[in-house]
């Protein structure tokens, strides 16, 4: 289990003897700089991040796999320049940077120079480099949940923000995201104290946590929450993914123009949510929906619609 | 060693380097709340209740834990912090099983004391909470994970001060837990029962098995003939549970409540005491005298037997074959005592209250039945006492005191010392210095066995013998003494192991909120009956006397050993 810190490994740390931790790629730029000297060093980057930063660059874009870049680049520069864009045409929405210890930055903040100080002003982190580009088929409350779920996996349990405050976050990001059969008004009210408390708990948990993990597992969730708040209030309030991503939300209608009432849809249907007359358009029950998406699939002329 | 300046609250306040913050903070007059902080062990900053505000720092930090720093500035009630503070209670409350009404520490408990102090009166989280079978394997101790907050008190008190490390953390996350090893429950491990768990744990999460009820039905079988037994320790501490002072002498009162319960008989087990430093005396001048396995080292602490019998079952040898003295009374009652006052002993049941929970595991060992009863037949712990004379609506402080029946209620002030460590050791060696000089010693008050140091030795004068002794109370001390041993290194002749730090008076059995001040007055008050007593001396007890004229003969012989001896067994660690 983690101990607290002071005292700082460097001071007293495996066996209680002073002990040096750090990533591989820090330790990695040490030979370049005792060979060429601190003064070629310093030559490159900004002001106070020196040297160069390896990226890991993933998710919806053309060109994925690792780079490295002078620091004080722009992200633009990366994901754009070098990465080429997201691909298909789709039009980018995010990136989020440090992976699950990361925020998501939007396009207003696509001209951040790639430097610690900066990119922590915009409530993301440097991190170790994960560059996890989204479009517009990325649904940022899912991407939220989908990191605390991570976050939730990897928790010791020690301490109890992480151990149990992650824990309800992801609770609350599931009853936002999905839609479990809701029995009354109870569970309506439920979702929205949930949602009400988010924000305060990320918070909380960030203060308190023992270390950086739980420190910085909220991040995700006050980063979206920052520059992505409409698509919450759209799971919250409307009911609806904007992304069309969160599966229990989406809601599924016949386009009664396109349906030529084969009835291939309901004969699939694992639920009998689908009633008809053949050669009549026919119409889904949305109470017996379980969003398995069969239906649509199996339309052969598109007319069942998911949004 | 140099001072620091800190500023709490706007409170300047001076304290030593290498304070916490937490520290500091009191001396300034400011209380933090604290949950899993336990004074005496190291730090773990686990529950995150007592973070506060420090100037420059980006989080809050947890004061149990950081060290002040010249020029420090910290703040300790800030929004900030009570608004940190309550959202983890709330967060524990909301994995916490909604069972105070029927907990065991409903009153008592720091979970509950915490959210009260906190004026929390919501409960904004829902979700799943951590569900698992209440372990109900061991006859000492229950364990019950879902009222666990994982603070870990007992697992670092398990590890660090006794050296068993049974228990320990499981899994990862919101599924951790503490449990013993590969999914075992507690009977299948090398716990000895010693209950230091139980004192330590803020909440109901461990718990002793309970007698009471066992008790009330014997108490109202109009066929059973009860009779009780208290330990020394209990006399010393029984009142705290009735608001009374620590360590105020309660023996009259005690005696009373137990007669007025309904207890057929209400003996001591001091009387009991007196009998094993007999025949512990006894044992060891034998062993000198005819070359018999030294050192050899007392018996009557049940968590430390059980704790040889799993780590060091080659030594049991040195182990005195003497039972403990409840163990011992028990049996002069089902046997002595049955046959003066013609009662069939399996109409007889005896009750022992003790401040120790590893004698219940004790009180059903095979070995120890007698004449084919079994001698104790339930054993209630200091705090299951203090229920049921509470349940019977007595005002415990202002009861008539009363004596202890005889023939089994007499003692000496010797007998008495037995709840602290060292006791048993002066006691032995007020009697074997007597049975080894033949002339009774001018001086017995052998100070330097005395007081709370984990292990103590002493070289002792008795005669032209020069005797080198040791005590040690808490097993990861035992482990030293009997590593020597096992070196073949150790210089002593006579050992005394209690299996809880400090002795009985720190027992596993005694009120919940035992500190350094309670045990220490505890233990002052045992030592101040020894002296106001008559008796001082075990072989000086008339009706110890009594008893081996009329029914066991000679010390150490062939009816003593059927009645008062017993023999263990090797375990396997696990």
């Amino acid at each position: 289990m983690p101990r607290p810190r002071p005292p700082f490994p460097a001071n007293s740390g495996l066996w209680g003897m002073p002990t040096n931790i750090n990533n591989v790629e820090t330790l990695a730029n040490v030979p370049a700089i005792i060979g060429r000297g601190s003064d070629w060093y310093s030559s490159i980057g900004t002001a106070r991040s020196k040297g160069t930063k390896v990226f890991a660059l993933s998710g919806k874009i053309r060109n994925t796999g690792l780079v490295e870049v002078p620091m004080g680049v722009t992200v633009r520069d990366v994901i754009f320049e070098i990465g080429g864009g997201c691909p298909n045409d789709k039009e980018f929405k995010a990136v989020q940077l440090g992976g699950p210890s990361g925020g998501c930055i939007p396009t207003e903040l696509l001209d951040t120079l790639i430097d610690y100080e900066e990119l922590q002003k915009t409530g993301a982190i440097m991190g170790s480099g994960g560059m996890v580009v989204m479009d517009e088929d990325t649904c940022m409350v899912d991407v939220a949940r989908y990191f605390m779920g991570f976050v939730q996996d990897e928790s010791c349990g020690k301490c109890i923000p992480c151990r149990e405050g992650t824990k309800r976050m992801l609770e609350i990001l599931d009853r936002i995201t999905m839609n479990e059969q809701e029995n009354g008004p109870e569970d309506q009210l439920r979702r929205f104290e949930g949602a009400m408390l988010l924000e305060k708990l990320a918070k909380v948990v960030r203060d308190t946590s023992l270390c950086g993990l739980g420190q910085t597992a909220p991040n995700p969730v006050l980063s979206t929450l920052k520059y992505f708040r409409h698509e919450y209030d759209a799971h919250i309030f409307d009911r609806k993914c904007p992304a069309g991503v969160c599966k229990g939300l989406l809601h599924y209608r016949i386009d009664t123009e396109l349906c030529t009432g084969c009835g291939l849809c309901a004969s699939k249907c694992p639920q009998n949510a689908i009633l008809g007359e053949k050669r009549h358009p026919y119409y889904i029950i949305e109470e017996r929906c379980i969003s398995c998406d069969t239906c649509r699939q199996v339309c052969n002329f598109g007319a069942v619609i998911a949004e | 060693m140099a001072n620091v300046d800190v500023t709490i609250n706007g409170r300047e306040v001076s304290v030593e380097e290498g304070s916490t913050i937490l520290e500091a903070a009191q001396k300034a007059g400011f209380h933090i709340p604290t949950l899993c902080h336990l004074k005496g062990l190291s730090p773990t900053g686990a529950c995150r209740v007592c973070v506060v505000e420090v100037d420059g720092a980006r989080n809050l930090v947890p004061s149990c834990a950081f060290p002040v720093r010249d020029g420090m500035v910290v703040r300790t009630h800030t929004p900030r912090v009570l608004e940190a503070r309550t959202t983890i209670v709330q967060l524990l409350l909301a994995n916490h099983p909604p069972e105070c009404l029927t907990c065991v520490r409903n009153g008592d408990c720091e979970l509950q004391s915490l959210a009260e102090s906190l004026n929390i009166r919501e409960i904004p989280y829902h979700g799943e909470r951590r569900r698992a079978p209440v372990d109900l394997s061991s006859p000492s101790i229950e364990r019950d994970p879902e009222k666990c907050i994982l603070c870990g008190r007992c697992v670092r008190v398990c590890e660090e001060i006794q050296g068993v490390s049974a228990i320990t953390f499981v899994n990862r996350g919101f599924k951790a837990e503490v449990a013993p090893a590969f999914g075992r429950e507690l009977d299948l491990t090398s716990c000895t029962n010693c209950g230091q768990c139980i004192i330590h744990c803020p909440t109901g999460a461990l718990r002793e098995r309970s007698n009471v009820q066992k008790v009330w039905d014997f108490l109202h079988d109009p066929k059973m003939h009860v009779v009780v037994q208290t330990a020394p320790a209990v006399r010393v501490a029984i009142g705290e549970m009735f608001g009374m002072p620590v360590g105020t002498i309660s023996t009259g009162q005690l005696a009373s409540a137990l007669s007025i319960l309904g207890f057929d008989r209400v003996f001591d087990t001091n009387f009991a005491a007196d009998l094993t430093i007999v025949e512990e005396a006894t044992e060891l001048v034998e062993r000198v005298k005819s070359g018999g396995t030294l050192p050899m080292i007392t018996s009557c602490s049940p968590g430390w037997v059980k704790y040889v019998e799993h780590y060091y079952p080659d030594l049991l040898d040195h182990v005195s074959t003497c039972r403990s003295p409840h163990e011992m009374l028990g049996a002069m009652v089902k046997s002595y005592y049955a046959d003066a006052y013609g009662i069939y002993p399996g109409n007889i049941a005896v009750v022992s209250v003790m401040p120790c929970t590893a004698k219940k595991f004790e009180a059903e060992r095979p070995e120890l039945e007698t004449s084919g009863f079994p001698t104790v037949d339930a054993v209630l712990t200091v705090r299951e006492l203090g229920r049921m004379i509470k349940l019977a609506g007595l005002d415990f402080a202002n009861l008539p005191p009363r004596e202890f029946d005889t023939p089994l209620g007499i003692s000496s002030g010797a007998a008495d010392i037995f709840g602290a460590t060292g006791g048993v050791m002066e006691a032995a060696l007020r009697t074997a210095a007597f049975y080894i000089t033949g002339s009774e010693l001018s001086d017995i008050d052998f100070r330097d066995v005395r007081g709370l140091r984990g292990i103590k030795d002493a070289t002792v004068k008795i005669g032209d013998l020069e005797v080198k002794v040791a005590v040690a109370s808490g097993l990861s001390n035992a482990k030293v003494l009997m590593d020597q041993i096992a070196a073949g290194k150790s210089p002593y002749t006579f050992i005394e192991i209690m299996g809880c730090p400090s002795g009985c008076i720190n027992g596993g059995g005694m009120p919940q909120g035992t500190d350094q001040e309670t045990i220490r007055a505890r233990m002052r008050a045992l030592y101040m009956i020894d002296q106001n007593k008559v008796y001082r001396r075990s072989h000086q007890n008339p009706a110890i006397r009594a008893l081996y004229e009329n029914f066991l003969g000679e010390p150490g012989g062939h009816r003593s050993h059927e009645y008062l001896h017993t023999t263990y067994m090797p375990r396997e660690r696990s």
